[in-house]
């Protein structure tokens, strides 16, 4: 008899598609507001043109080729790299601090998959019509109507797509030249490749995907309820109101102002649906918190709306924490857990605004070469042997001289190079003998400097760079 | 958690069906039918890579993939094309990549530039010392060093190159005559034509040319027989003790020592026992040419790398 019921259930579901319909209200009005911004900063951040000293007039440009990377007024170098690790920190605890205190706001507000999934829901609308209309669209048999809407639909959602590629794209080269070889075929490859794939990932994940994303890909919505507790806002249904002693009931017959409903033991949810209709990712928050809810805030909007129309009070469903829910009282916000993400996030910032600002100018490194260590030379002094390896930051070009400091009596030879010139960005090695007679009988060594003096700069002060002198025991 | 509480409350949750100990439950939360279609997916994915790529082993060959070749030069310029590899993508790409290209080009700048150009311009220099590096690795490192010169505990063995001591000419076109034609260092033992006091003498006479505390009498007879007929000496090393750059021979008179180990011997007696061991048994140290084997651009490289060691003349 159990075998029997296996056989009856699918091995595996298809999805069930969700419909979901407009709403208007305060969460929605903060949502429309953050996707166009953010849609404005995507799509036209590569067009901002930005004055250089050195370097290319776009605002925003990730140079892989020249390995820079413009920010506005700064340049960022693959020595920087630290930078990326410590935003890359700093959004984490953002995260989590946001998530402690009002749950799921990134995936409701600013993820790109909600955001890209609200444009796509949005053409679905305009071209389909309301939630009930694309129903019956949904179901009616293949004819000239259904064709003519449905490939509107896709051909809209893969021009947003394609937009959404190539405006990725734009950020990695100089956008008004890019775009014309991108449309006279004369881009790199990678151009074209990464456009296609961005362009079939959006058009797959926010057309088709949607919150299946959210539910099954999405690591954050599996690990983000550990940063819940009591006092975090989650959107939720006030049961008690709503449900009464007698449960939910649809406005009836005697049953149509809240004295009648609350004599009858009927809460004041008038079981409408328009929640659930509204819902993105298809659930019933009537159901309590569940793993699908990104926190949209869509069936609040809902709910209100209902609720005003009715003249009633607003916040059957609402944002609340479970403390407020079950004591009544209102979250607490200066949490343990609250304050040290808060603190951690202030560290992270400080350290960051600190490094970028202390960016060097120049870059001096000074490797000493370790076989040999040293080498004794005919005339009975020690040499060690040094490579510097230096970056020109400084947007000019720069003179150089150097100097041992700390290192009485040292011979420096570089060679040809002495006196160096180095153009704006230019990277360069060169190769170092020092010669030094320590007069230590014993093995040993001693800390010095590589000063880089920039004599055709007055403004900037002379780079100094540790190094190691090293000698052998003498018989 | 809470979901599964909601759908048993609601009476929703599917089961398997199974049931074990009387109420023992299987939930069943099917499988996307999507996430099926995508493993569909790999295995139309996996069947196209077996078309196009070598895949599958059969009798003493396997399946060369179809309309997938790459053709490159072998080593006699013909044009040669073959099934898809990685050993003949990474052959063409050596021939034909973006960045071989790029390095094709520099070395051709390198190698139409005259030594003094180069020793002036920092990014050819920077270039030239990437490039012998490796020349030097797959060489030279073997007898000289992997850093052009060797550790202590194989002193003398063959010529330190990191220093400013040069036995044939430390000038570049000294050097690139050394490689070129390889050098025999020679010098005859003296074992059997002098005897133990002479050849005390002579080493007390070497010893006392850069250090001091020798006897003074020991010293001059040594240098009687240095200058004179019955060593000899001097034929190579000069009467300066300076040394012949055209016979290889040493000079006797800096803080350098090439072949006998007189640094690490802690006292004066042994130092000069390590001296009169080398005048006794001679030294032959053989460089071979390297004209047959390297190109003449590279042993311009080689030769601007070894004479940037130590600080050539």
């Amino acid at each position: 008899m159990a075998n029997q019921q296996t056989d009856q259930q699918p091995l595996y579901e298809a999805r069930r598609s969700i419909f979901p319909r407009s709403v208007k209200g305060r969460f929605r009005n903060i949502k429309w507001a953050i996707l166009v911004f953010a849609y404005g900063v995507y799509f036209l951040l590569p067009w901002l043109r930005w004055e250089r000293a050195a370097g290319p007039d776009q605002a925003v440009l990730f140079d892989l080729v020249g390995r820079k990377f413009y920010l506005f007024g700064l340049t960022v170098y693959p020595q920087d790299i630290f930078w990326l690790a410590g935003f890359l920190m700093l959004a984490a605890y953002l995260l989590f601090f946001v998530t402690g205190i009002a749950g799921r706001v990134f995936c409701g507000y600013f993820c790109f998959q909600t955001l890209w999934t609200d444009v796509f829901v949005l053409v679905e609308r305009l071209v389909q019509g309301e939630r009930p209309a694309r129903i019956r669209l949904a179901k009616q048999p293949m004819n000239g109507e259904k064709l003519l809407k449905l490939g509107l639909t896709h051909l809209l959602w893969l021009l947003v797509a394609f937009a959404t590629g190539l405006s990725f794209v734009l950020y990695w080269g100089n956008a008004p030249d890019l775009i014309v070889d991108y449309f006279t075929g004369k881009a790199p490859f990678a151009a074209y490749g990464t456009t296609l794939f961005l362009t079939a990932t959006t058009y797959v994940m926010a057309g088709h995907a949607r919150e299946q994303v959210c539910t099954y890909m999405c690591p954050y919505s599996r690990f983000q309820s550990v940063m819940f507790d009591k006092d975090t806002l989650v959107v939720s249904y006030d049961s008690k109101r709503g449900e009464g002693s007698a449960g939910r009931a649809k406005l009836g017959k005697g049953l149509k102002s809240q004295e009648e409903r609350q004599a009858a033991g009927v809460g004041d949810c008038i079981d409408c649906g328009y929640c659930v209709q509204v819902c993105p990712t298809g659930i019933d928050i009537r159901n309590g918190l569940q793993i699908q809810c990104i926190s949209c805030a869509l069936c609040i909007d809902a709910c209100d709306a209902i609720m005003d129309s009715l003249g009633w009070e607003r916040g059957l469903v609402a944002y609340t924490s479970e403390r407020q829910a079950e004591e009544g009282r209102r979250a607490r916000l200066l949490r343990p857990k609250v304050l040290g993400y808060f603190l951690v996030l202030l560290v992270i910032v400080a350290a960051l605004v600190w490094n970028v600002s202390h960016q060097q100018l120049f870059d001096l490194s000074v490797a000493q070469e370790r076989q040999p260590l040293y080498v004794t030379l005919s005339d009975g002094r020690i040499q060690n042997s040094y490579e510097f390896k230096m970056n020109n930051k400084t947007g000019g070009p720069l003179e150089l001289e150097f100097e041992v400091v700390g290192l009485e009596g040292a011979e420096l030879d570089l060679g040809n190079f002495s006196h160096i010139e180095l153009a704006p960005d230019q990277r360069l090695r060169l190769r170092a003998h020092i010669k030094y007679d320590p007069e230590a009988v014993k093995a040993g060594s001693q800390q010095f400097g590589i000063r880089a003096v920039p004599v055709n700069r007055a403004d900037l002060q002379p780079f100094e760079k540790d190094a190691v002198f090293s000698w052998p025991g003498r018989n | 958690m809470s979901e599964n509480t909601q759908q048993q409350q609601s009476g929703a949750v599917q089961t398997t069906g199974h049931a074990w100990d009387g109420d023992l439950q299987e939930f069943n939360n099917p499988l996307p039918r999507w996430w099926v279609w995508t493993f569909y997916a790999t295995v139309i994915f996996s069947l196209v890579y077996w078309l196009i790529y070598p895949t599958w082993p059969y009798a003493n060959t396997y399946t060369k993939g179809v309309g997938n070749t790459i053709t490159f030069k072998n080593d006699q310029g013909e044009e040669v094309t073959t099934h898809w590899n990685t050993r003949a993508l990474l052959i063409e790409e050596m021939q034909t990549g973006e960045e071989s290209l790029k390095q094709k080009a520099y070395l051709e700048k390198v190698n139409a530039a005259s030594y003094d150009e180069i020793l002036s311009d920092p990014d050819m220099m920077a270039f030239t010392e990437s490039t012998a590096k490796v020349l030097f690795a797959d060489n030279c490192a073997a007898c000289h060093g992997h850093g052009a010169a060797l550790p202590a505990s194989a002193f003398g063995l063959y010529p330190n190159l990191a220093d400013d001591a040069w036995l044939w000419g430390g000038k570049l076109e000294d050097i690139e005559e050394t490689l070129v034609k390889g050098r025999n260092g020679y010098m005859p033992a003296f074992g059997s034509t002098l005897s133990e006091e002479q050849l005390d003498q002579v080493a007390s006479y070497v010893l006392s040319l850069s250090m001091e505390g020798l006897d003074a009498q020991k010293v001059a007879a040594g240098k009687e027989i240095f200058n004179g007929q019955t060593g000899g000496c001097h034929y190579c090393h000069t009467k300066e003790a300076t040394g012949l750059e055209s016979q290889g021979a040493a000079n006797l008179t800096d803080a350098i020592w090439t072949v006998a180990n007189v640094p690490s011997a802690p006292t004066t007696e042994a130092k000069l026992v390590a001296v009169k061991k080398v005048i006794h048994d001679g030294i032959n140290r053989v460089m071979p040419g390297w004209s047959g084997r390297l190109s003449d651009d590279e042993i311009k490289q080689l030769a601007i790398y070894v004479h940037q060691r130590g600080g050539g003349k």
